[in-house]
């Protein structure tokens, strides 16, 4: 690969990243490398500075707080995910979108919060984001601050980080009740982007859902909120023509555009029917549960 | 006494193979780990449209580089006259674009540098000047009345058309027709997809003016062809170029062309008097060079009612691209599209084929197949499965009707092949009973009542491997036939070369156990070395599976003549005459006195020590072998497969093939051909292809579109053998490399068309991906037809 000519820097600190970041122009955060280094190595981005998070301590984790609450940080791989224990039992949605994220050896490298500052619509972890109404941890010159994901991508490839911030944690608010839920995603191949995928997040109490969120992948210009799907879910206890509602709903907000991974209809109707799957799923455990 | 033929790693020997000594090693020498003294680096600029004028190109920023030593244009080639450069097809091919861009990808501009980095800067920093002309992107297009001309540059073509072909007979077939009782029509693409070896194209040219020697290491599957091509090209003396092929991280016919890549590098160190290293990158390999396929099939059988074909017709349109750069046999215009239906008793056929320039890159080559034999077996075997639906036959019963039976041969195909060999009536059976035909057939009716869809396809072909023989077969006037050379050392171990070149295929085992079997020389005592012109004897080279039907046929003839020489060294040795010598296995011995014998070992020590009187000492001697047929082996490939009806999706459930290869010289290696062409077919056949949206944007220059299987979707393959010997190659082997990338896709679709046959679908062309599966299924109707692919929204 023959990128253009760039700056590299490997801060120890954060503190020393940010400001390497804030009087550098053009200056872009290195951590997995799984998209940035593709991109320039086709020239498509050329940063003049790159600034390698890798060395900075303490960003390499993932789990529950005491409360519930789910951190997973800027430094902890797609691969720690799918290879973690205990990720099933507080997040099943990211457990089942673990391996499905591309293939083993982008896994090894990319992390989760790359992923959702990369921005690209066809992001799987993103969606999971949306689907579980987390929120990305900023960490700036002027102090740390906390964006709903749903507030944080501002377009395809795009946030609202500024350019002297790194996001150093996703976090999961607590269950209301179990957490339940999946992914689905339809892949031409092993470590494929979607062609479409749907991500789901669930909180049961006694068998009626307390909250939903269902994100959508590569339907769209970027990642979409299902909201108004996800909310005739809440209080039903997932009967079927609740599904199909839902599934329904769901499929009208995907805007898809028809290429060589399908046409735009056929992709609303994968949505459709993997927010059916899903459901039918969620269900068909809930009541092996009951 | 006799040793034992397996334990030498003679035929039939399962050896490992020596060349992954070096290659798990990670110590291979491919031709980017050459490095000479002084080298520069070279990039070439390609061209972002597929139809433009260039109204002018400004190079000035790129020379104001430090580190940028040149920036070919091709004004510059032009003043050469080496603008352009001669087609394997005897057309002509741009090496830098002059006066227009023909296809997204086209070399433009090349820059020379000190180092990659800086030839990549040079190259972004040029400034093309385009003025868009209307793009054609398939032969619909190039046929239209008014179409733009793709090849204003030639005199005397006034439209796309680049042929016009026809084989078989016309009137024959017209009666045949007319005396059907039902006949059968189908219409389908077989995609354009690429060979893609995991190692791109490159070259190193380096030309020494002290020696006026030019020496190019290059990644090329027939390094002779290229020297003569060279020579021709570049007016330098045929004596005066060495070519080295070195280990090839594959080839599938990608590497057998000449790339302009290759011809600049060459031109570069000439004028700049130092080694000039070009090394492709993953998306100019796909987007410029060696395609495969894409090609339009119109078909049509003739019927009986009884299952009985009558006749075929066939049309073809083929979409060349920019440049009619096909690699094959000067002959044959389509190559051996007129191959179809060889295993077939077919009374009589017609086909008549058409080729056109689009804007797209050119060279149709033969991706892991002889010459368009892949199109001809996969259009063959859905007519079949079209054909017997449509006479509510079944589909094993349909092929058992018509299969030629063993005692027809040697049977003259209906385009006029003669095939030789085979047992193809038992293949199919083998195939039925692993499978557990009638089984599968309940299975499937049962679960289709509860909406599960399952589908068997069946593929059965025999393909004309191994060109030559030189009556028929060459490429640009050369005849293709092969060669191998044998030196024997005094200690008995040997040194074989041949004019084949090994990118994969495990030459460097399989050659020496050929000459194992013919000397009984332990295969360890024997280096093979191939793809050095100045020490490798003149060849074509490997592609097509020709080298085990040609070169390995040559490495037969030369052990026999050493063979021959070292009787009458032994006759000597041992006090008698020629005629009282018997040979077994790497001994000579006396008629009647088995325990008086030498050695080929003591024999080898004698030619340089002790020769009879009048013998020109030494063990060496060399071999070229013009074959008198091409050799038929047949496969059946059967496939299961359950689609998801409510995404389209299929899955396979089993893959089972029965192979014919004759005598298999090493089963290992001839396995892992199989199953490496089976993953290839599975790929064609389910998400593999390059496209082109309607302004001619190449969609699969990249591995993230265009999609190679991995080990986790590629089925598991059961695989089973028939022997039926080749009866005229020296040790009765038949080609094996490209059966199951040419036989395999066809079984895949013919199954999944099986599971949808229900709906009236009838076709899906390649590859099946969910949403074709799925719409067709949805609406009955076929999906046919492409690019431009749409990316409008819906
Ligand atoms: C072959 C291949 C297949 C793939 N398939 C899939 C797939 O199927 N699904 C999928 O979702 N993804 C896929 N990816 C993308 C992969 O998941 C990436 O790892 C991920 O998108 C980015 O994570 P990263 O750590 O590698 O980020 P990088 O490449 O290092 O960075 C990506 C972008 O995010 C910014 N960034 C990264 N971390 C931070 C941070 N902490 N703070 C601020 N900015 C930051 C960078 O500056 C850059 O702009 C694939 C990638 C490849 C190469």
């Amino acid at each position: 690969m023959y990128p253009s000519r760039f700056r590299y820097e490997a801060p120890t600190t954060l503190a020393e990243a940010i400001a390497i970041l804030a009087t550098n122009d053009d200056a872009k955060v290195l951590a997995g490398g799984q998209s940035l280094i593709p991109m320039m190595k086709l020239r498509f981005a050329s940063p003049a500075t790159l600034v390698d998070i890798n060395n900075i301590p303490d960003l390499d984790f993932h789990g529950a707080d005491a409360d519930g609450t789910y951190r997973i940080g800027a430094l902890c791989r797609h691969a720690h995910l799918e290879k973690s224990t205990t990720l099933g039992d507080h997040q099943p949605l990211l457990a089942s979108c673990a391996p499905l994220v591309a293939d083993p050896i982008v896994r090894t490298r990319g992390t989760f919060v790359g992923s959702v500052c990369h921005a690209d619509p066809q992001g799987d972890w993103a969606s999971c984001m949306v689907a579980l109404d987390g929120s990305i941890t900023a960490v700036g010159p002027n102090g740390e601050r906390s964006i709903p994901v749903k507030e944080f991508v501002s377009g395809p490839f795009q946030t609202v980080l500024a350019a002297d911030e790194i996001a150093t944690e996703a976090v999961i608010a607590p269950a209301q009740g179990t957490r339940v839920g999946g992914y689905l995603k339809l892949e031409r191949r092993v470590g494929d982007f979607a062609t479409a995928g749907v991500a789901i997040g669930l909180d049961m109490t006694g068998g009626t859902v307390a909250s939903a969120g269902i994100g959508l992948t590569g339907v769209g210009a970027q990642t979409i909120d299902a909201a108004e799907a996800a909310s005739v879910l809440i209080g039903s206890s997932l009967e079927p023509d609740v599904i199909e509602r839902a599934a329904n709903l769901a499929a009208e907000v995907a805007n898809p555009r028809s290429d060589h991974r399908g046409s735009a209809s056929y992709k609303k109707h994968v949505v459709e029917t993997f927010v059916s799957r899903i459901l039918g799923n969620v269900q068909r455990e809930e009541l092996q549960v009951a | 006494m006799a040793l034992d033929e397996v334990k030498i790693g003679g035929l039939g020997a399962s050896r490992k193979r020596v060349e992954d000594n070096r290659f798990i090693r990670g110590k291979g020498n491919y031709v980017d780990d050459v490095v000479l003294p002084g080298m520069l680096y070279m990039e070439i600029l390609r061209s972002p449209l597929a139809h433009a004028k260039i109204n002018s190109i400004d190079t000035s920023a790129a020379y104001a580089i430090p580190g940028v030593r040149m920036v070919m244009t091709g004004e510059m080639m032009a003043a050469r006259n080496l603008a352009w450069m001669p087609t394997l097809s005897y057309d002509t091919q741009a090496v830098l674009a002059t006066d227009k861009v023909r296809f997204q990808g086209q070399e433009v501009c090349a820059v020379i540098a000190d180092d990659p980095y800086i030839a990549r800067d040079g190259v972004e920093a040029i400034v093309v000047d385009y003025e868009p002309l209307p793009p054609i992107v398939n032969p619909e297009q190039a046929k239209a009345p008014g179409a733009p001309l793709i090849r204003n540059d030639k005199v005397g073509q006034n439209n796309n058309v680049i042929f016009d072909w026809e084989v078989g007979d016309r009137a024959s077939t017209d009666r045949a027709f007319a005396e059907a009782d039902k006949v059968s029509e189908i219409a389908m693409h077989y995609p354009r997809s690429h060979p893609s070896p995991i190692e791109a194209c490159g070259s190193i040219a380096d030309y020494d003016r002290s020696t006026s020697k030019l020496t190019v290491y290059m990644t090329t599957q027939a390094p002779h062809i290229i020297r003569a091509a060279v020579s021709l090209v570049a007016e330098i003396p045929e004596h005066m170029i060495r070519i080295i092929s070195p280990d090839l991280g594959g080839g599938f016919g990608n590497k057998v062309p000449v790339y302009p890549g290759y011809v600049m590098s060459i031109l570069a160190s000439i004028l700049l008097e130092k080694p000039v290293k070009w090394i492709e990158d993953k998306t100019g390999n796909l987007i410029s060079t060696g395609f495969g396929r894409d090609v339009y099939l119109k078909g049509q059988m003739a019927l009986r009612n009884d299952g009985k074909i009558l006749g075929v017709r066939m049309h073809t349109d083929s979409d060349h691209g920019a440049f009619f750069a096909d690699a094959q046999p000067s002959k044959f215009k389509i190559g051996l599209m007129h191959s179809a239906f060889a295993c077939y008793d077919v009374p009589t056929a017609h086909l008549t084929a058409q080729g056109v320039y689009t804007n797209k890159a050119p060279g149709g080559v033969a991706y892991r197949c002889s010459f368009r034999v892949t199109e001809a077996m996969y259009f063959q075997e859905r007519m079949v499965q079209a054909a017997a639906d449509d006479l509510g036959m079944d589909q094993a019963e349909f092929r058992r009707v018509n299969l030629v039976k063993d005692d027809d041969f040697p049977k003259r195909t209906p385009f006029g092949f003669l095939t030789d060999s085979g047992q193809y009536g038992k293949c199919l059976q083998i195939g039925l009973d692993a499978i557990g035909y009638d089984d599968f057939k309940k299975e499937q009716e049962e679960a289709r009542k509860r909406g599960r869809l399952l589908g068997i396809g069946i593929s059965t072909m025999t393909e004309p491997l191994g060109a030559g023989n030189s009556r028929e077969y060459d490429i640009l006037g050369i005849k293709m036939f092969d060669s191998a050379e044998l030196r024997v050392h005094m200690t008995g171990k040997a040194i074989l070369r041949t004019g084949a070149k090994t990118q994969g295929q495990g030459h460097e085992t399989t050659w020496a156990q050929i000459v194992a079997h013919e000397l009984g020389i332990p295969a360890e005592d024997i280096v093979v070395e191939e793809g050095d012109t100045d020490t490798a004897p003149f060849g074509m080279g490997t592609y097509a599976s020709r080298s085990t039907p040609v070169a390995g046929a040559a490495v037969s003839m030369v052990s026999r003549k050493i063979r021959a020489k070292a009787r009458k060294i032994a006759a000597h040795l041992l006090e008698v005459s020629d005629e009282d010598i018997e040979w077994e296995l790497g001994r000579f011995y006396v008629r009647g006195a088995q325990d008086r014998g030498v050695t080929i070992q003591e024999c080898a020590m004698a030619a340089y020590s002790n020769v009879p009187d009048g013998m020109e000492p030494g063990l060496e001697n060399n071999a070229y072998y013009d074959p008198p047929n091409l050799t038929w082996p047949f496969a059946c490939y059967i496939a299961t497969v359950e689609v998801d009806p409510e995404t389209g999706v299929w899955d396979v459930l089993r893959l089972v093939a029965v192979d014919d290869c004759g005598v298999r010289i090493n089963p290992m290696i001839v396995e892992g051909q199989i199953m490496g062409g089976l993953t290839e077919a599975y790929a064609m056949a389910n998400m593999q292809f390059i496209t082109f949206d309607e302004d001619g944007n190449c969609v699969g220059s990249n591995y993230m579109d265009y999609l190679l299987p991995t080990a986790w979707e590629t089925p598991g393959f059961e695989l089973h053998e028939v022997v039926t010997p080749c009866p005229h190659h020296p040790i009765g082997a038949k080609g094996i490399g490209e059966c199951a990338t040419v036989g395999g896709p066809a079984a895949f679709v013919n199954a999944v068309m099986d599971a949808l046959k229900h709906t009236g679908v009838r076709n899906i062309d390649m590859p099946l991906l969910p949403d074709r599966v799925y719409e067709a299924a949805q609406t009955g109707s076929d999906i046919s037809g492409m690019p431009p692919v749409k990316t409008a929204d819906d």
